[in-house]
């Protein structure tokens, strides 16, 4: 039912020229619209003075009672009219709309809450140049002295896909207390030369600081607080043009209050096998810093601040680095992997420490090899695993499939990327989820754990292989490039808290009557490992007997399948008990937030921030996708109205996974299921999250037409 | 290797489940040649590993009373390695077929080849698909057609156009291929010749490294070629030096004849060997001494 408007006022009229459409909507559908007369959606997209197409909405209660309709956008007034319904009995609605005042874009408002935005307590410094410049060294060294220092960090990285040349990224949060994700803005920009200028400037926040390198760029007065080194004049002075770098973490030290002291620490231990390099490079940071001090010593940028007292111990780790001391920690002894953006780093670090622990690492001639060496070995009786990204582990899902079948203990870490196909490598995803869940031909029982930040990593690992041992069974564990390449502080980690399950053993016999594929109620059968004295059995992907013959009998296949699956089921049980689930926030609020993996962070984060503005909302993440702690995530669905579910894929695979498995609570309980969708390859910030909750919250609050859900 | 005290017999060896191939298979040949060499070498069945792809070649690892494992199509090598690597005390045999070997898999034989590690990778070669019905496979010679005492004619048709289809292709030499591959140890048999059979498979089992044994087996069903191979087939030349590469490589390339015997066979370390070099003495799955001072190396 389409509307014509007419405009009243000069100003109007103005832009009359531009009025697209102003279309009465009505959520109920068009046809009840005379029946509910008193509650009208007006949708006007108009192109406003401020030069830009943008869509306003508003809802009107009663118009011709209540004339004035404010319009908002982002939460905000954006604009108000006069309205009239000239003739409600017309089959056509003649709406007369009659602008009163347009507000700009940006401009902000006293009514309505804003959206938070914002790093809090902490800051955020981001590096960026050409590959090989020396970007990472600074950032790597930089975190370190921070952490070192006391403060908490968290990095985010991205390499370019070149070798050499390249523009690479790195950018650390630094705060006093626990950071949790990569923050909102961006407070400080340090650029090396006029390319790490001009790609990450527009980023920077208004009034945010700049360092650069003032012998290689001169930026234009920008609106930022500038903070010029003369990075390579200092170094060539030294004659040591290698100490550029070190000049400039020196700089960063006395600019962000980080002491001297530590830095020389850090770099005395990265220098530890040449100690012939260590004057001139401890003379480098020290330039950098007391140029700084000499030059800027009055007006240093705001900083956190060093925390006093006793500093808690940290270990400052990465989520692929963490991942890998998980596996070790877990008993595991072989790996096998093939090279892959970004689960190389995983796979490197097991070709350097497995060997200490008699262990084995192979490097495969392909993802496939990878995961039947894995499978072979641990059909050996080594707990094995793999490591690989979406591409490589398309590759497996056959052998995926034989291990369940062979009953195989068995774990896959996934550490997805942007894709479909080759995609990119360097950049996020967490679009690998109905891959981990579903892949393989028939129905392959499987388990799929997701850690939610680089400490997790270490713990799901461990989970995973007891999961894999105990219901010998593959395991995929879902991490992203996100989380495996970033540098995280977290607390020491309790190996003593550790308990590792071994795989179900049977009692030796030697009259041949031992039956690999037991029937049992649990699933679970006795696993012989050769070289028992004679427990042979072939480990078979046919449909098996139970002592493991080829045997395609319907009696056969109904029960071996019952078999297999059961084991998920029996797993389902334990699964409520292990602590693989967080529920967090308010335990009445309306609006739930659901999701997996890395985006926790950034969501535990955005709920302290909606929290304190007095928005209800409750979270549950679990670490366990498959099988779901079924009965905890039906309490927590309990009450609530909306739940959002942030994702780092287009369909909203998680969402999809919550409709389909807790449908009825969700139709009975009315829930709507908001997807927050997000594929730009990068992780979610906290005002993603704040903004969605916030329109969550208006509509709840009956105050906004719709929420707005892409990509569904 | 590990052997055993008792005295072990076919008895011992032969599973409760019979063989599923066609009578007059020729890997009923291999099967017992197998059995023979664990025999003869009084391997202990406990610490004997089968290892197979898929195909009819695949179901060897059921038949016999030792530890089995049947994987997937052409994964058997990379299968195989990783049971190998995990306990290199187990005698590894490695079964497959022409497919499994020089089609789906064939991207892992270079790589088992030149790791070395300590696998005897038995390649039933019938020079087609036989648990499909008879594809041309990697190794159907170019007069596919003619070879066979099978009549196709009248048969199955898709069969016939697949293998009309076959002789506008060259097959693969295997011999050729593991040499160029540097196979440690490449051998042919016939399941028509056991006696030859059994001794190659004794001598692969010793080698202290990769052994590809291509075993000429043909499919009765779909492609009986045991006429044409006993045409073909000989022994290497007395005078044959199985160190010589380049000798190996002319033996192998001469394909009107089908020699029989070691091919090339040379001492190189295998690799499970040098790893147990640069490894520690295994660890406890739980090593949390380990463990920890890796951990303390990421402390502030």
């Amino acid at each position: 039912m389409l509307c014509r408007a007419s405009l009243q006022t000069a100003r109007a009229r103005r832009i009359a020229g531009r009025l697209a459409t102003v279309l009465p909507t009505n959520p109920a559908g068009s046809q009840s619209l005379t029946k509910r007369r008193q509650f009208y959606y007006i949708q006007v997209i108009l192109a406003a003075k401020i030069g830009y197409f943008c869509r306003f909405r508003a809802r009107a209660r009663s118009i011709a009672d209540r004339p004035y309709v404010a319009f908002t956008r982002g939460g905000q007034v954006a604009a108000r009219c006069r309205a009239t319904v000239e003739s409600l009995n017309s089959p056509l609605l003649f709406f007369v709309i009659e602008f009163l005042e347009i507000t700009g874009r940006n401009r902000p408002q006293q009514r309505g809450r804003t959206v938070e935005t914002g790093n809090g307590d902490s800051i955020v410094i981001r590096m960026g140049g050409e590959s090989g410049e020396g970007i990472v060294t600074i950032g790597e060294i930089f975190v370190l002295v921070a952490a070192r220092a006391g403060l908490e960090v968290f990095t985010f990285r991205t390499y370019p896909a070149e070798i050499m040349g390249g523009h690479v990224v790195y950018q650390a949060r630094v705060g006093r207390n626990k950071v949790l994700s990569d923050g909102d803005d961006i407070d400080a920009l340090v650029a090396l030369n006029q390319e790490g200028y001009d790609q990450h400037i527009h980023e920077l926040r208004p009034g945010g600081t700049l360092i650069y390198d003032s012998g290689e760029l001169q930026p234009p007065d920008d609106g930022h607080v500038h903070y010029p080194v003369p990075v390579t004049e200092i170094a060539q002075q030294m004659q040591f043009m290698r100490g550029k770098n070190l000049v400039m973490v020196g700089s960063l030290l006395a600019l962000f209050g980080l002491p001297l002291v530590k830095g020389n620490e850090v770099v005395e231990a990265k220098l530890g096998k040449y100690p012939a390099l260590l004057p001139t490079n401890l003379d480098s940071l020290a330039r950098g810093y007391q140029y700084v001090q000499e030059h800027y010593g009055e007006r240093l940028p705001t900083t956190v601040g060093l925390p006093e007292g006793e500093r808690e111990e940290r270990l400052v780790i990465s989520g692929n680095q963490a991942a890998a001391i998980g596996a070790l920690a877990a008993g595991c002894r072989f790996y096998a992997g093939y090279p892959i953006t970004p689960a190389t780093t995983l796979m490197e670090f097991m070709a350097q420490q497995l060997p200490a622990l008699g262990g084995k690492m192979i490097q495969t001639e392909d993802e496939i090899a990878a995961i039947s060496m894995a499978i072979g070995a641990s059909y050996a009786g080594a707990k094995a695993m793999t490591a690989t990204s979406g591409p490589g582990f398309a590759l497996m899902i056959e052998a995926l499939g034989h291990a369940s079948m062979t009953e195989v203990p068995l774990v896959i870490v996934d550490v997805q990327r942007a894709g479909p196909s080759t995609g990119m490598p360097t950049k996020t995803a967490q679009a690998d989820l109905f891959m981990a869940l579903y892949a393989g031909n028939d129905e392959a029982p499987r388990f799929v754990l997701a850690p939610d930040s680089v400490e997790d990593c270490f713990h799901q690992m461990v989970n995973a292989f007891n999961l894999a041992e105990k219901y010998q069974m593959p395991v995929v564990v879902l991490s992203d490039q996100a989380l495996s390449a970033r540098v995280e502080t977290i607390p020491a980690i309790d190996l003593g808290a550790i308990r590792l399950t071994e795989r179900l053993k049977p009692e030796p016999v030697e009259d041949g009557s031992y039956r690999r594929y037991l029937i049992t109620e649990s699933g679970i059968s006795p696993m012989a490992i050769p070289g028992m004295p004679g427990m042979f059995y072939t480990a078979e992907g046919l449909e098996h007997s139970e002592k493991g013959s080829p045997n395609y009998t319907p009696e056969t296949h109904r029960s071996m399948t019952e078999k297999r699956h059961r084991k998920v089921d029996t797993a389902r049980q334990e699964i409520q008990r292990l602590p693989v689930s967080d529920r967090w926030g308010d335990s009445e609020a309306e609006i739930g937030i659901m999701g997996w993996g890395s985006s926790k962070g950034a969501v535990r984060e955005a709920m302290a921030r909606v929290s304190a503005n007095n928005i209800r909302v409750e979270a549950f993440y679990t670490r366990s996708l498959l099988p779901m702690p079924d009965g905890l995530i039906r309490a927590f669905l309990q009450g609530k109205r909306a739940i959002i579910v942030p994702e780092l894929n287009y369909r909203g695979m998680f969402a999809n996974v919550i409709e389909h498995r807790y449908g009825r609570e969700i139709v009975k309980n009315g829930i709507r299921i908001v997807h927050l969708p997000k594929y730009d390859g990068l992780p979610f910030r906290p005002v993603d999250i704040c903004r969605v909750v916030h329109q969550v919250a208006r509509e709840l609050a009956g105050r906004v037409l719709k929420v707005w859900t892409p990509g569904c | 290797m590990i052997t055993t005290e008792q005295k072990l017999t076919i008895k011992d060896l032969k599973s409760a489940v019979k063989p599923i191939w066609c009578p007059g298979c020729g890997d009923y040949g291999v099967l017992n040649a197998v059995m023979k060499t664990i025999i003869g070498l009084q391997l202990d069945p406990s610490h004997v590993a089968m290892v197979s792809g898929i195909g009819c070649s695949g179901r060897f690892p059921a038949f016999v009373n030792a530890y089995g494992f049947h994987g997937v199509h052409g994964r058997a090598l990379p299968f195989a390695s990783g049971v190998k690597l995990a306990n290199p005390d187990l005698t590894v045999f490695v079964l497959g077929g022409d497919g499994d070997a020089f089609s789906i898999g064939a991207g892992h034989l270079p790589h088992a080849a030149r790791r070395n590690i300590d696998l005897t990778y038995i390649v039933m070669d019938n020079s087609i698909y036989g648990l499909t019905k008879g594809q041309p496979s990697a190794t159907s010679p170019a007069d596919v057609l003619q070879q066979s005492t099978v009549k196709y004619k009248g048969r199955r048709k898709g069969m016939t156009g697949m293998l009309n289809l076959a002789q506008t292709v060259s097959p693969v030499n295997p011999i050729a291929m593991a040499l160029a591959y540097e196979a440690s140890f490449v051998a042919r048999g016939f399941s028509g010749a056991p006696k030859e059979l059994h001794e190659i498979l004794k001598t692969a089992v010793l080698h202290r490294g990769f052994s590809l044994v291509q075993v000429i087996s043909p499919c009765t069903t779909f492609y009986d070629t045991y006429n044409y191979w006993r045409q073909l087939a000989q022994p290497l030349p007395a005078d044959h030096d199985c160190t010589d590469r380049a000798a190996a490589f002319r033996l192998a390339l001469e394909l009107d004849k089908a020699y029989l015997g070691i091919f090339y066979q040379v001492e190189r370390p295998s690799f499970e060997d040098q790893v147990a070099k640069l490894i520690a003495q295994p660890t406890d799955s739980f090593a949390p001494t380990a463990v920890a001072s890796l951990l303390n190396r990421f402390r502030r």
